[in-house]
C-alpha cells in the first residue's frame, strides 16, 4: 500500500485520497509540512482565513520499530508570528497516521457558518463529522469521548477551548499512550485548526503496518542507533530528572532568564530544580521515568502526583517550570504542576503563556510570584475567553503591547524561552534568524556552549556563534524531518556510530541510498523553503533582530548585553 | 582558602548539594573532583563563578566551584 495524501477542504465538506507528489516522496515530518504550505499556501493570507492550511505529517521514519521515531509535525502560517511554522509533538498520533499509509493530511478552506466537525482517519481515507457534544470542552473530555465513541487505542489530535477561540498562542494536542497530552505548542497553531472549525481528530491504524523495503538492514541499523541512545549519558540524566535537570545548569551558567528577564540567575532554583522534582515524583509514588510514545528508550517524561498520590500531569518540560517558575517568579512545582495541567486541557502554549504571564507582571498586571492569580486567570480568563484571557492568550507581545511594557522577550512575535541571549550568545542567533520566530529547539546552540556537547563554545563570547547556530539549524530541519526526537541530537552529536545507523534506516526504509551529505542538503533545503515563503510573506533581514531592551539592559551576574551587529546577524543566510 | 563546592543531580548521591571547603592554596578543579570520589570521565561541566573551567584551573579563596555531570535537555 503505497503513502497517500488525505486532503480535506472545510469549504464544501470534500475529502480526497491523492498519490504523493514526487517532489514530495522524500520529505516527511517538518519538511513535508513547510513544502506544502510553501506550495500551496499564500504567504500573504490571513493566518486564519479560509486560505491558510494546516498540514499533519509524520516523520519519515514514524509507525516503524525505529527508536525515538514518534514525533509528529503540525505546519502553517501561523497567526502568532505570521511566519511559517512547524510545530512537533511525541503521543500515538505520527504511528498511527505514518501506519495507516497517511503521508500528510491537508486541511483546507474553512465551513461558512459555525458548525464545528470532528474528523476521523483510517486507511481509507477521512470522514467528517458534524460536532456538538465536545465544543466548549477542554482536551481531556475531548479524548475520553473520543475513545468511548471508538476504542481505548485510538490516536487524538485535539483543541482546547483556546483553539476553539483562536487565541494566538492556542496549541494542537496529541493524545499520549496514557490517554494524556503531548503538545505541538508553539505559534498558535491550534487556533489554525480551530478556524477550521475542526475540534478533534481521531485516528484509527487498525492492523495495518509501515512496510520496509529491507527489513533485516532495517532492524540492523535500528539495533546500533538504539545503543547509541541508550549509552549516552545525557540520555540516563534525562531519565532521570527530565530535561528539567536543566534548571540548575543553566542557572549556575547565569543565562537562566528570572522575573521577566531582569536577572540570570534565580534565588530558589533548587525549589524547581530536576533533582527536586525527582525527589518529590519518588516520594510520592509518581514515575520519574516515562516514555511520551512506544518505542522511546530515552523516556525524559515523567508521571507527577500531587500531595495526595494522585495523579497531576505528565510531561513537564524544562522551559515550562522555567516560564511559570523562574520567569514569573513562582517557586514551588505543585503550582507549576496545576498550571502545567489546566494548560494541557485548555490547549494552550506553556512557554508563550509563561512569557506572557511574566510581562503582565512587569506591566502590573498581577504580582511576580502570585501563582494563585496565575492559576485562577488561566482557569477563569484564558479558558473561558474574558477579555482579559484573550488578552494574556494571545501571546507575550500582545500583553506588551496592550500594558506598555517595554521589556519584552519576543522575535517575530513568539515568546524567547528559558536561555538568555545576553549570557549565552549563540542561541541569541537562533531566536533571531529562526525561520519561526524565538524558538530555542530550532538550533540548540545550548548543547555546545553550556553542555559541552558535541564540542564547546563560550556562551559569553560570539565568536562561532553565528556558524554555530546555522549548523545546528541545518541538522535539526532535517532531523525534525524523520519523525525522531531532537534528544538523538546529543548521541548524534558525541557518537560516530549514531548518525550513519539513523541514514541506514531511512535507506531500509524506503530503498533508497542516502549519503550524510544528501541529509545536510535536506536541512539546507527546508531552511532555504521556509525562509523564502517568510520573505513572500513581507518579512525582511530587520526582522531578524532581538529586541531592543537586550542590548540596553545589562543582565546580572555577568553583566552581559546583547551585542552583534545587523550586519554579523546577516551573515546567517550566507549559504 | 576556602572555596564553595556545588554539586549536581546524581553526583549529590551520597555526597552533598553544596559545602564550603577549606582547601591548599594552589589546589585545581580536577584535584576538587578527585578528592571526592568522582571519576573524571564521568564530568560533563565544570564551572568556576558561573563561567566554565578546565580540570587544570587553579582555585582561588572565595570561589563559588560548581560540578555537573554530562546532562542535557531542551
Amino acid at each position: 500500500m503505497a503513502d497517500m495524501i488525505f486532503r480535506v477542504n472545510m469549504s464544501d465538506l470534500s475529502t480526497t485520497l491523492e498519490d504523493v507528489p514526487a517532489d514530495w516522496a522524500g520529505h516527511g515530518g517538518r519538511g513535508l509540512t513547510s513544502t506544502i504550505i510553501a506550495a500551496e499556501v499564500p504567504p500573504t493570507c490571513h493566518p486564519l482565513g479560509p486560505n491558510n492550511k494546516l498540514v499533519i505529517a509524520p516523520g519519515l521514519l514514524s509507525g516503524t520499530a525505529a527508536a525515538n521515531s514518534g514525533r509528529i509535525s503540525c505546519g502553517a502560517k501561523s497567526p502568532l508570528t505570521g511566519t511559517i511554522k512547524e510545530s512537533n509533538a511525541g503521543g500515538t498520533s505520527a504511528q498511527a497516521l505514518a501506519k495507516m499509509g497517511c503521508k500528510a493530511l491537508i486541511i483546507e478552506g474553512e465551513p461558512k457558518d459555525d458548525t464545528w466537525y470532528t474528523l476521523r482517519l483510517t486507511s481509507e481515507g477521512v470522514t467528517i463529522e458534524k460536532e456538538e457534544e465536545l465544543i466548549g470542552k477542554g482536551n481531556f473530555a475531548v479524548v475520553d469521548a473520543l475513545e468511548k465513541r471508538n476504542t481505548e487505542s485510538i490516536g487524538v489530535i485535539s483543541i482546547g477551548q483556546c483553539g476553539e477561540m483562536q487565541m494566538a498562542s492556542a496549541n494542537i494536542s496529541i493524545k499520549d499512550p496514557d490517554s494524556h497530552f503531548r503538545s505541538c505548542g508553539r505559534g498558535g497553531l491550534g487556533a489554525v485548526m480551530g478556524s477550521k472549525k475542526i475540534k478533534a481528530i481521531a485516528l484509527d491504524a487498525g492492523d495495518n503496518k509501515v512496510e520496509i523495503a529491507d527489513i533485516d538492514a532495517f532492524r540492523a541499523a535500528n539495533k546500533i542507533f538504539a545503543k547509541a541512545l541508550v549509552d549516552h549519558p545525557v540520555s540516563q540524566a534525562l531519565g532521570t530528572y527530565g530535561s528539567n535537570v536543566l534548571v540548575n545548569i543553566i542557572n549556575e551558567s547565569g543565562g537562566f532568564p528570572t522575573r521577566n528577564f531582569t536577572q540570570g540567575q534565580y534565588e530558589d532554583h533548587e525549589q524547581i530544580s530536576g533533582e527536586t522534582m525527582h525527589d518529590i515524583i519518588v516520594e510520592r509514588g509518581g514515575k520519574p521515568k516515562h516514555g511520551c510514545h512506544k518505542g522511546c528508550v530515552i523516556q525524559c517524561s515523567q508521571i507527577y502526583n500531587d500531595a495526595k498520590g494522585k495523579y497531576k500531569t505528565s510531561g513537564m518540560e524544562y522551559e515550562s517550570i522555567w516560564g511559570l517558575g523562574a520567569d514569573c517568579t513562582v517557586n514551588n512545582l505543585d503550582d507549576i504542576a496545576e498550571m502545567d495541567s489546566i494548560m494541557d486541557d485548555i490547549g494552550i502554549d506553556s512557554i508563550e503563556t509563561a512569557v506572557a504571564f511574566a510581562v503582565a507582571m512587569d506591566g502590573g498586571l498581577l504580582d511576580f510570584g502570585d501563582a494563585n492569580e496565575m492559576i485562577r486567570i488561566l482557569r477563569d480568563e484564558i479558558g473561558k475567553g474574558t477579555p482579559l484571557g484573550r488578552v494574556i492568550g494571545s501571546g507575550a507581545g500582545n500583553v506588551g503591547r496592550t500594558y506598555g511594557v517595554t521589556r519584552v522577550p519576543v522575535v517575530k512575535n513568539q515568546g524567547i524561552p528559558a536561555y538568555d541571549p545576553r549570557a549565552i550568545k549563540g542561541i541569541g542567533i537562533t531566536y533571531a534568524t529562526s525561520t519561526q520566530g524565538a524558538d530555542h529547539t530550532m538550533g540548540y546552540t545550548i548543547a555546545t556552549e553550556i553542555l559541552a556537547v558535541g564540542g564547546k563554545a563560550d556562551p559569553l563570547s560570539k565568536e562561532g556563534q553565528v556558524e554555530l547556530s546555522r549548523n545546528l539549524q541545518i541538522a535539526t530541519a532535517a532531523i525534525d524531518s524523520t519523525g525522531m526526537c531532537l534528544f538523538i541530537a546529543f548521541a548524534a552529536l558525541d557518537d560516530g556510530a549514531c548518525l550513519p545507523a539513523l541514514i541506514d534506516m531511512l535507506n531500509a526504509r524506503f530503498g533508497i541510498a542516502l549519503t550524510a551529505d544528501d541529509v545536510t542538503n535536506l536541512g539546507m533545503s527546508i531552511l532555504k523553503t521556509e525562509h523564502a515563503f517568510n520573505l513572500a510573506a513581507g518579512f525582511t533581514n530587520k526582522d531578524d533582530r532581538l529586541p531592543e531592551f537586550f542590548s540596553l539592559e545589562p543582565i546580572p551576574p555577568h553583566n552581559a548585553v546583547w551585542d552583534f551587529t545587523d550586519d554579523e546577524i546577516d551573515t546567517f543566510w550566507d549559504f | 582558602m576556602q572555596v564553595q563546592v556545588k554539586l549536581f543531580a546524581f553526583f549529590r548521591e551520597g555526597r552533598f548539594i553544596k559545602e564550603d571547603r577549606e582547601l591548599a592554596n594552589g589546589t585545581t578543579a580536577g584535584e576538587v573532583v578527585d578528592s571526592l570520589d568522582i571519576d573524571r570521565e564521568e564530568v560533563g561541566v565544570l564551572m568556576l563563578n558561573s563561567k566554565h573551567c578546565q580540570f587544570e584551573t587553579i582555585l582561588q579563596d572565595g570561589d563559588v566551584y560548581a560540578i555537573f555531570p554530562v546532562i542535557g535537555g531542551g
